[in-house]
């Protein structure tokens, strides 16, 4: 992981420094946090940001979620989340991550047409679930690190690596590619709107456990973040299969070792004791008088092991 | 008479959880990926079941928090994670009043998050642990109706009482790591009594609140 991000760090620090001198002139102070050290500006864009919602997005969005008939919110979600797919799927193909992307791309296929245009979301109850990758992540998958965190305005909390993306994902959305410009932005809107309604109860809870919202807000952000990144999820379960693979070519050469002995065992009447003394020293020693009269007992031994 | 009414039962209710803690916790032999299916499953049995919680009922939603979630957390460990090297330099008395606190809002948190219970599944994912381990990691995802699935994951440990949750994580955030810098920057700010008195502020704050609007 180390190595990833070094080779990346070199490859992103040109774009890290333009943008980062570019955006933020120069307001940087110092602060505790190593990942953060933009604090006065973001500060200052998050309560921008915080002003925005409390004034418009958060009303219009609890209005959107008590008027608006459910299966109704429900479809706009659809459809936008169906357009997101198929970015998503070219993110997980640049991503190496071949299964992954050929699960989104037939989810945004199913749901475009026999969902109505996304409309319905069949693919889902159908064990086809969603992943959500953009450019950002297709980044630090290749190891450009995430670099300071940025709290951008409208957008939200970000890090100057996905700030630096995000260009490539607006042009990977569909919904930017609509040409009459009226029913490009009012979707927009809705959709920010209808994005906001899912969280809402989310929203609050935060209101709730966060000390200072800021903080808590960037500390969680950065985490999930960067578990989204390195997949860590994934990772565990892709170690879940490894494992399993083991303990199968575990169990196999057990199996194999077993029937070898089993062999031997068969032929121990034959053969001097040497190599099953450890397996039934007690019952061998005995025995060794009387080989002639053997055959009834190498049965008993040889089952020894497989009952172990 | 409302603000009155309000300090009684939250009184009431740090005295009762105080005391479901020191109570023993029954099966303390129990595994610790058992001991999180069983209570969450529990859990949000319950939250179905009971149309009071779910329309925010906040005194049943306590009792619920109280009897079922809290005699299987550690909160001293917990707050002493997030505190870091802050924990030693406090005195054992701002230690318990620190951790009380920190549980408490904790509770106020987690009665808003069960509220929501809806027509959420849990599904538990392959657990692994050697049987000396004595720190595991549970792993689950709750499965939406729309969306991804959300990652909830548990960090427990062995204790004399059995296992106990000292950490979880929420869509790939842990919960005491993301208090760690809060608790850092107020630590800095007004010492660790101004930590202690920046918690209380907020859970009186939160006693005195609805605690969620009636669901639809």
């Amino acid at each position: 992981m180390k190595d990833r991000n070094a080779s990346g760090q070199f490859r992103a620090r040109g774009l890290v420094v333009a943008i980062g001198a570019s955006l933020l002139l120069g307001g940087c102070a110092s602060t505790a946090n190593p990942q953060d050290p933009f604090e006065k500006f973001n500060r200052a864009m998050f309560t921008f940001n915080d002003a925005v919602d409390r004034t418009a997005l958060k009303p219009a969005a609890t209005a959107y979620k008590n008027v608006t008939p459910t299966f109704v919110q429900t479809g706009v979600n659809n459809f936008f989340s169906n357009l997101s797919d198929l970015w998503s799927s070219a993110n997980n193909f640049a991503q190496l991550k071949g299964g992954d992307g050929f699960n989104d791309l037939t989810r945004f296929a199913v749901n475009s047409t026999l969902g109505l245009g996304g409309v319905l979301d069949i693919a889902s109850p159908a064990g086809l679930r969603k992943h959500n990758e953009d450019l950002g992540q297709t980044l630090g998958f290749w190891g450009v690190p995430p670099g300071p965190y940025l709290m951008l305005p409208l957008l939200g909390p970000s890090t100057v690596r996905d700030t630096v993306a995000l260009p490539g994902d607006w042009y990977g959305d569909p919904w930017t590619h609509v040409n009459d410009i009226p029913w490009r932005n009012s979707g927009i809107v809705v959709r920010a709107v209808d994005q906001r309604a899912s969280v809402l109860d989310a929203s609050n809870l935060l209101e709730d456990a966060a000390l200072d919202r800021y903080e808590f807000i960037r500390d969680g952000y950065l985490q999930r973040r960067a578990s989204r990144v390195l997949d860590t999820d994934k990772a565990e379960e892709r170690a879940e299969k490894v494992q399993k693979g083991l303990d199968k070519v575990q169990d196999k050469v057990q199996e194999k070792v077993q029937q070898v002995q089993e062999k031997l065992g068969v032929n121990k009447t034959g053969t001097p004791d040497g190599s099953n003394a450890a397996d039934a020293p007690a019952a061998g020693t005995p025995d060794a008088g009387s080989a002639p009269n053997n055959p009834p007992v190498p049965a008993p031994v040889s089952s020894q092991p497989v009952q172990k | 008479m409302k603000p009155i009414a309000q300090l009684i039962v939250t009184a009431a209710t740090v005295a009762f959880s105080t005391s479901v803690i020191a109570a023993p916790a029954p099966a303390s032999n129990e595994a610790p990926d058992v001991l999180v299916k069983r209570v969450s499953t529990d859990v949000i049995d319950t939250v179905k079941a009971d149309k009071d919680i779910q329309a925010g009922n906040r005194n049943k939603i306590m009792d619920l928090v109280n009897s079922k979630i809290l005699p299987y957390v550690d909160a001293q460990k917990m707050t002493q994670q997030a505190a870091g090297r802050f924990w030693r330099q406090a005195t054992p008395e701002q230690q318990k009043q620190l951790s009380d606190e920190f549980r408490t809002l904790l509770v106020y948190t987690y009665s808003g998050a069960l509220a929501q219970i809806k027509n959420e599944t849990v599904e538990f994912k392959p657990f692994r642990a050697s049987p000396t381990d004595t720190e595991v990691e549970v792993r689950s995802q709750v499965n939406v109706t729309r969306g991804e699935p959300i990652t909830l994951n548990y960090r427990l440990s062995k204790t004399a009482q059995g296992w106990k949750i000292y950490d979880i994580n929420v869509l790939g955030a842990w919960l005491v790591q993301t208090y760690t810098s809060t608790f850092t920057s107020e630590i800095n700010k007004g010492g660790i009594d101004g930590l202690i008195k920046r918690l209380r502020e907020r859970n009186q704050q939160l006693a005195s609140k609805p605690l969620a609007a009636p669901q639809k």
